[in-house]
């Protein structure tokens, strides 16, 4: 998801009965749906791997601006426009709810950003794929916005209290940005047929990475057992992918677009959609640094970082000069 | 370098309600996080007012000292109305 593969450190799930009287107390809160507060005892293996989780949650957030900024000043209207920027600005915001419930687990925004910037600590898969016509705009909002929702809404009821809050936040936002998508997505799909050509031309591109945000099957890895333990993921990969695929395949048959799998159909059985293989080396590649816009997004963002250097510092000496005058002031009266 | 430091957040969100915690966010001083708090935390009319607070000025009590703390309070229950049943002959008291 927006944070994909995130390791829990551990190599098996302990049984209640193998835990210290703390690791006990600590399973019974949770199992009893009892937030976790910052400052409660907490097993140093949830407390980095609940940092790991945000983090790289957090980066999407932040890393996920760029594709949608490539298309700010091209917008065809003004509306478009100002609609994007405003989605643009909920990213930022959502990156830093998510940042500050970070440091609520003792580590600094700086350290964890710089984590980013050195390459360490991985942003969602999605943001590595460029955005090459207007319609990608509003197959982002109505696609990988819709999957972030889709693995957001339980995360609202996550062990951990700031984390769960944040999702709160975001959430109630997500949904302006997934359907100012759709609505972009149908108005061209309504279109002439070089615009209703544009949306197919971006579901096509965007479908497979967008199932490929939830991560590869994890049923039977331990990491993710010991954060449903946890309570720090709710659902596995495969229950939140089927979620949406058997959501947005009836959104695209109404617009009138194909989604690109051929063996995409409905199982009366089941009563799921059945749907054709992920290319996982793809996305074996993406992730390991290799997808199309992977050294171009973080360079970008180093660039930022080291651009506003200057500004950072500019305005931590503007405020030490203001609070040093205010100290002199005061004596003098 | 040095960072920013961290503020924590508190919106006033109608007339007439307290203040509320809503998060927290880094700024050089209280003025810049006050203009932040503006646009992390009420970008859709959330709120009429700001406070912002140092982070590193707010003591808080301790998890351990819960028992302590409010245990008091629970074997109290007299404090609450309800405790005192009132006769469904005498209705809205
Ligand atoms: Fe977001
Ligand atoms: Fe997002
Ligand atoms: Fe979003």
């Amino acid at each position: 998801m927006y944070a994909q593969m995130v390791d829990t450190g551990v190599k098996r799930v302990q049984g209640l009965d193998e835990m210290s009287a703390e690791e006990r107390a600590f399973q019974e809160r949770i199992d009893a749906g009892i937030k976790i507060e910052a400052k409660d005892w907490m097993p140093e293996g949830y407390r980095r791997t609940l940092i790991r989780q945000i983090s790289q949650h957090a980066h999407s957030e932040i890393v996920g601006q760029l594709p949608e900024g490539n298309w700010v000043t091209r917008a065809p209207s003004l509306k478009r426009k100002a609609i994007l920027l405003a989605k643009i600005q909920d990213e930022a915001g959502h990156g830093l709810y998510l940042y500050s419930a970070a440091e609520t687990l003792g580590v600094t925004r700086d350290q964890v950003y710089a984590d980013l910037l050195s390459g360490k600590v991985k942003y969602s898969s999605i943001f590595n794929y460029p955005t090459t016509n207007w319609a990608d705009i509003g197959t982002v909002g109505w696609l990988v916005d819709g999957a972030a929702i889709m693995n957001q809404i339980p995360l609202c009821r996550c062990s951990y209290g700031p984390y769960s809050r944040a999702m709160v936040r975001v959430c109630k936002e997500e949904s302006f940005h997934q359907r100012q998508g759709y609505d972009l997505v149908m108005t061209m799909a309504r279109g002439t047929p070089e615009q209703k050509q544009m949306a197919q031309d971006a579901l096509n591109r965007w479908w497979w990475p967008a199932l490929m945000m939830f991560g590869p099957p994890d049923s039977d890895s331990v990491h993710s057992a010991q954060s449903m333990q946890w309570k720090i993921k709710i659902l596995s990969n495969d229950e939140l992918r089927q979620k949406f695929v058997d959501q947005t395949v009836p959104q695209a048959e109404y617009l009138g677009l194909t989604v690109p799998d051929p063996e995409l159909k409905w199982n009366e059985d089941t009563g799921h959609y059945d749907f054709g293989e992920i290319d996982w080396e793809e996305f074996r590649q993406v992730v390991a640094g290799n997808g199309p816009c992977n050294r171009d997004r973080l360079r970008t963002r180093v660039k930022a970082w080291d651009d506003g250097a200057w500004f950072r510092d500019a305005l931590l000496a503007h405020a030490e000069k203001k609070s040093e005058r205010q100290v002199a002031a005061a004596k003098a009266a | 370098m040095k960072e920013w430091p961290l503020w924590e957040v508190f919106i006033r969100s109608q007339h007439g309600l307290a203040h509320k915690h809503v998060g927290s966010l880094h700024a050089p001083d209280a003025e810049m996080a006050i203009n932040n708090a503006r646009d992390v935390y009420t970008r859709r009319n959330e709120g009429l007012s700001i406070w912002v607070v140092p982070a590193s000025e707010v003591s808080a009590s301790s998890p351990a000292d819960k028992e302590a703390l409010f245990e008091p309070a629970n074997n109290k229950i007299y404090r609450h109305p309800t405790f005192f049943p009132v006769p469904e002959e005498v209705k809205h008291m």
